[in-house]
């Protein structure tokens, strides 16, 4: 039963996982760097990063603390745990053998 | 680690849903508030910015919504994972898994079988009726003793009885089926008319009796069969209504057929057919009518009102038969009624199997507990050989959270399958009470019901948690520097984490002694009943009686025949005698009996003259050794004209006559005075342990009885001078058949059944118990061992011999052994008190048995404790202290 965005919240998961990696953060701020660092290219979409964090918390692979944020208000954050970090290293792996596996095919002549 | 922040997470929305809404709402809401900030910053108005920020996100109740979903989808997930390692796990070890199951299979068997016949027999005992936790039997009482109830104050307390739904009567009767050339003698009831309704159970063909047909002295004959006789009899003929039946040489009218599984409401046998009260007489032979009020035959049952209780159902009714003892002096004055509980009803099979289901029920208790401890030693042995594993996953970032899982999934697997074993064992045991009991008409069935399945379902969890969580507790102690080295647990005195696996043994060890202390009080009680004389002879006395209340024979016409019988009996080969009693000794019937009054006796104001006695023919204590001390048997002259006598017994004399010599005395029989005779030994009447009791004899010619039970003593086996009878008997009256013709001893044998069963019962889970305790001991002992080559290597070393280690070793099984023998010595001395009726001249604190079971238990223990002591002598010491 794999919808068609199931590629896409593989994807999402790895970066939310890796943005994580530098340090904890609320569900806005992951969002917001995500942007920045790919220079606005990817644009979250916003309807799917709660979920996902969500998601990812019920699986123990990030860990979720209430603090207060930059603007003095309270806030979720996020950070990664001993097996979230495992687990980024495999999909980070897993990410790059598949696009280079991609890049190969489309290069080919 | 993942597990200390999932489990309160988890927790969390399962308990406080509100607060993990809460949550998400503020999350949610900070991300807007962000948002809208941002595109306010961005120079838009901040009514407009609100609305635009919503919409990014993409509608508010969606997103929540699906978060809660990420949160549910896990829990199946990482169930299926836990639980396909955990299979991989036991697939692994298959001597383990294979021998866990055996075990587990056989403890929550054993319960699941015992209570579904507890089920069966006491709770919920009749099939196919419906509510039947309002039902209760209704008996009469006379001071302490107890007998039926009347027609009549029936009739009364269905009338009066306000707290009452409906009062009604089913009591047992026999009846003989004649079909073609075969008489055979059938199980069936008496029963008022409103008998099927107030079961609420309804015949499938025809229909169920008439509120008339309670009335009219034998104008009704009509019968309604059961399904296994209109199967098995009339083969299913789908015309059976209508048809005619004849019942003891009646003809009725079958009017009805019950649906399958009905078996009436007799527990212990199975019910073929229905006849109405009206025909009570035609079944008695005529002694007694259906309105006498004073004829106590009803076995007679009630149906509460919903919520009301047995205690305020007894007070109305003893009201009312208090009512009735004023109303009615002559035959009520004394009496009363009591009230009893299904499972305790006084007069059918299930009152003597109260006690032996209560000891069953805690004897599988005890073995299910063993068997926990068992598993649970298994367990953690494998998970402390496991250890190094575990440490190593522990150092790699596996919490001990998800270890502690994994093991209860491995519990719950194991103790799952154990549990489908059990109730596939339950299911084949359910009719394997029967086997307990010699008599063979007896139907004992089990029922696996919701209850049974609960209750298995509820033991297995129980387990899963026990045997589960037992290696658990190691985990718990996994410090990572410890166990990575080998020398920590190589020493055979350490203490630490070994109390576990040896108070589970001492558990094993403590639960088996007290069984066996118990089987063997019970096998005692059992040897004294056996060795302990009835007071008549058992071997070559066969007893058996005619069918002549069947045929219709009245009392003239009987005394014919009786006299005819016997002289042809006397002259059959092998025939050293023969003689007629109303009675048998032991049987299911009852005495008759009567107030008596005897010259120079003043009976106390409170106590009863009622005594029991038997109507015998001559030859009678021949035939039955029962030795005469002083006078004679009773002869051919003690006819309906001669002067009445009669032969009392020995306990008689010491109470009526003060030990002086009774032949001569007079005593008043039934209004006539009669003159003792002769003097019997005491023998046993109603049961093996009842204590010595007054009896006296009473010529059959001068009260006579239709149809009494003869009694032929005989050089021939069974089935000759079965035949031979018969021949006799259908010489005389073609019509006649005999009843099932059984030795004495038999007759003994199945009178002391239930202590046969509460034996045999506890014996085998005693045995079983036995051998798990030394499994478990033998295990713990060959592991302690194993574990601690090195330290044996280096006494060995440093001389120390074979006898040495070999003491070592015992001597630590043994410390355990008798650790356990003291606890059960102390528990089985309070415990033992329970089996209270079923020892019979033992002592329930009888130092033989507990010297028996501490020899039984120690030699098991050394028997299993040798092996490992043996093997730890064959230790090499250069490989042990070498070894890491």
């Amino acid at each position: 039963m794999a919808k068609p965005t199931d590629l896409v919240q593989g994807t999402l998961d790895l970066l939310i996982l890796r943005t994580l990696a530098l340090k904890p953060m609320h569900g806005w701020g992951i969002a917001q760097r995500i942007r920045q660092v790919s220079k606005e290219v990817l644009q979250v979409n916003q309807g799917a990063l709660y979920p996902a964090l969500h998601r990812l918390e019920q699986q123990g692979w990030i860990h979720a603390k209430w603090g207060e944020s930059e603007n003095n208000r309270r806030a979720k954050f996020y950070s990664l745990t001993p097996d979230g970090v495992k687990y980024l290293r495999q999909e980070q792996a897993q990410w790059r053998r598949l696009s280079s596996a991609i890049g190969l095919v489309l290069d080919m002549s | 680690m993942r597990w200390s922040y999932k489990l309160p997470l988890r927790l969390r929305s399962l308990f406080c849903k509100n607060e993990a809404e809460l949550d998400l709402s503020e999350e949610l809401q900070f991300h807007l508030q962000n948002q809208t900030d941002e595109y306010v910053a961005k120079g838009m108005d901040p009514e407009e910015a609100r609305h635009a920020a919503f919409r990014s996100l993409g509608g508010v109740e969606q997103v929540k919504e699906e978060c809660r979903e990420a949160r549910k989808m896990n829990l199946v997930e990482n169930f299926a994972r836990d639980m396909r390692q955990g299979l991989r796990m036991l697939r692994r070890n298959p001597g383990f898994t294979v021998l866990t199951i055996l075990c587990l299979t056989l403890g929550i068997g054993a319960n699941a079988a015992v209570f579904s016949w507890v089920e069966g027999l006491l709770l919920r005992p009749y099939p196919l009726v419906s509510d039947q936790e309002r039902l209760v039997a209704l008996s009469g009482t006379v001071g302490a003793e107890r007998d039926q109830t009347s027609w009549p104050d029936l009739l009364d307390m269905k009338r009066s009885c306000t707290l009452c739904e409906t009062v009604f009567v089913s009591s047992i009767t026999g009846a003989t089926l004649s079909i073609g050339e075969r008489a055979e003698v059938v199980t069936g009831s008496i029963a008022s008319a409103n008998y099927f309704g107030a079961i609420g159970v309804h015949p499938i063909l025809g229909r169920a009796f008439e509120p008339g047909e309670d009335t009219g002295g034998n104008g009704h004959p009509v019968v309604v069969i059961s399904y296994h006789l209109w199967q098995t009899r009339f083969q299913g003929d789908p015309k059976i209504i209508g048809k005619t039946q004849r019942l003891d040489n009646v003809v009725y009218t079958i009017i009805g057929v019950m649906p399958e599984g009905f078996y009436g409401t007799f527990v212990g046998r199975v019910i073929e057919f229905w006849v109405p009260v009206s025909m009570l007489e035609t079944l008695n032979g005529g002694s007694f009518k259906l309105e006498d009020r004073g004829a106590r035959w009803a076995e007679a049952y009630a149906r509460l009102k919903p919520g009301v209780t047995r205690n305020q159902a007894q007070q109305e009714i003893s009201t009312i038969a208090g009512r009735l003892a004023v109303e009615y002096p002559a035959t009520n004055r004394g009496r009363g009624i009591t009230v009893w509980p299904l499972w305790n009803t006084p007069f059918n099979h299930a009152r003597e199997l109260l006690p032996i289901f209560e000891i069953m029920v805690v004897v599988t208790m005890f073995v299910l507990l063993i068997v926990c401890a068992n598993v649970g030693n298994l367990l953690l042995v494998r998970s402390f050989g496991r250890r190094h594993e575990m440490t190593v996953r522990v150092a790699m970032g596996a919490s001990r959270g998800r270890l502690l899982r994994q093991l209860l999934t491995e519990g719950l697997l194991l103790s799952a399958c154990g549990a489908a074993g059990g109730m596939l064992m339950a299911y084949w045991c359910r009719q394997a009470l029967v086997l307990f009991f010699p008599d063979p008409g007896l139907y004992l069935p089990g029922q696996i019901d919701d209850r049974v399945i609960g209750l298995s379902a509820v033991l297995c969890l129980v387990v899963t948690l026990a045997v589960g969580l037992v290696p658990a507790f190691q985990t718990r102690h996994l410090a990572l520097a410890d166990t990575l080295k080998a020398e920590a647990s190589s020493v055979m005195g350490a203490r630490g984490r070994a109390w576990v696996r040896s108070s589970l043994v001492l558990l094993q060890v403590t639960l088996g002694f007290i069984l066996l202390v118990a089987a063997t009080l019970l096998m005692q009680s059992l040897q004294n009943i056996r060795t302990t004389s009835p007071g008549f002879s058992t071997t070559r006395v066969f007893d058996t009686s005619i069918t002549l209340n069947a045929a219709g024979y009245d009392a003239p016409r009987a005394k014919t025949f009786q006299e005819e019988l016997m002289q042809r009996i006397r002259a059959l080969p092998g025939v050293e005698a023969a003689a007629y009693a109303r009675t048998v000794p032991l049987g299911y019937g009852s005495f008759s009996s009567t107030p008596i009054a005897v010259d120079g006796y003043q009976p106390q104001p409170n106590e009863s003259t009622d005594q029991l006695y038997n109507e015998v023919s001559p030859e009678y204590f021949a035939t039955m050794g029962i030795p005469l001390v002083s006078g004679r048997e009773f002869t051919r002259a003690d006819d309906e004209n001669a002067p009445r006598v009669a032969i009392v017994n020995q306990t008689m004399v010491a109470r009526f006559w003060r030990g002086q010599n009774p032949i001569g005395q007079r005593l008043q029989v039934k209004g006539n005075w009669v003159r003792v005779v002769g003097l019997a030994k005491d023998s046993k009447y109603y049961s093996m342990d009842e204590a010595p009791r007054p009896f006296f004899y009473v010529p059959l010619r001068q009260y006579f009885a239709i149809e009494p039970d003869i009694h032929i003593r005989t050089t021939q086996p069974l089935q000759t001078i079965q035949t031979a009878l018969l021949r006799e008997v259908r010489e005389l009256d073609p019509d006649l058949t005999l009843y099932e013709m059984i030795t004495l001893q038999e007759q003994v044998d199945r009178s002391t059944s239930q202590q046969l069963a509460a034996v045999a019962l506890v014996a085998l889970f005693g045995g079983l118990a036995l051998l798990l305790a030394s499994i478990g001991l033998y295990g713990v002992m060959s592991y302690t061992v194993s574990q601690s080559t090195r330290e044996l290597g280096l006494r060995m070393a440093l001389g120390a011999s074979t006898s040495n280690l070999l003491r070592l070793v015992l001597s630590r099984g043994l410390l355990l052994t008798t650790t356990g023998i003291a606890i059960g010595i102390a528990l089985a001395l309070l415990l033992t008190r329970l089996l209270g009726n079923l020892l019979y001249q033992v002592s329930p604190r009888d130092p033989l048995a507990f010297v028996a079971a501490f020899a039984v238990m120690t030699f098991a223990s050394l028997a299993a404790c040798f092996l490992p002591a043996w093997r730890a002598t064959r230790t090499d010491p250069m490989r042990a202290l070498r070894a890491k």
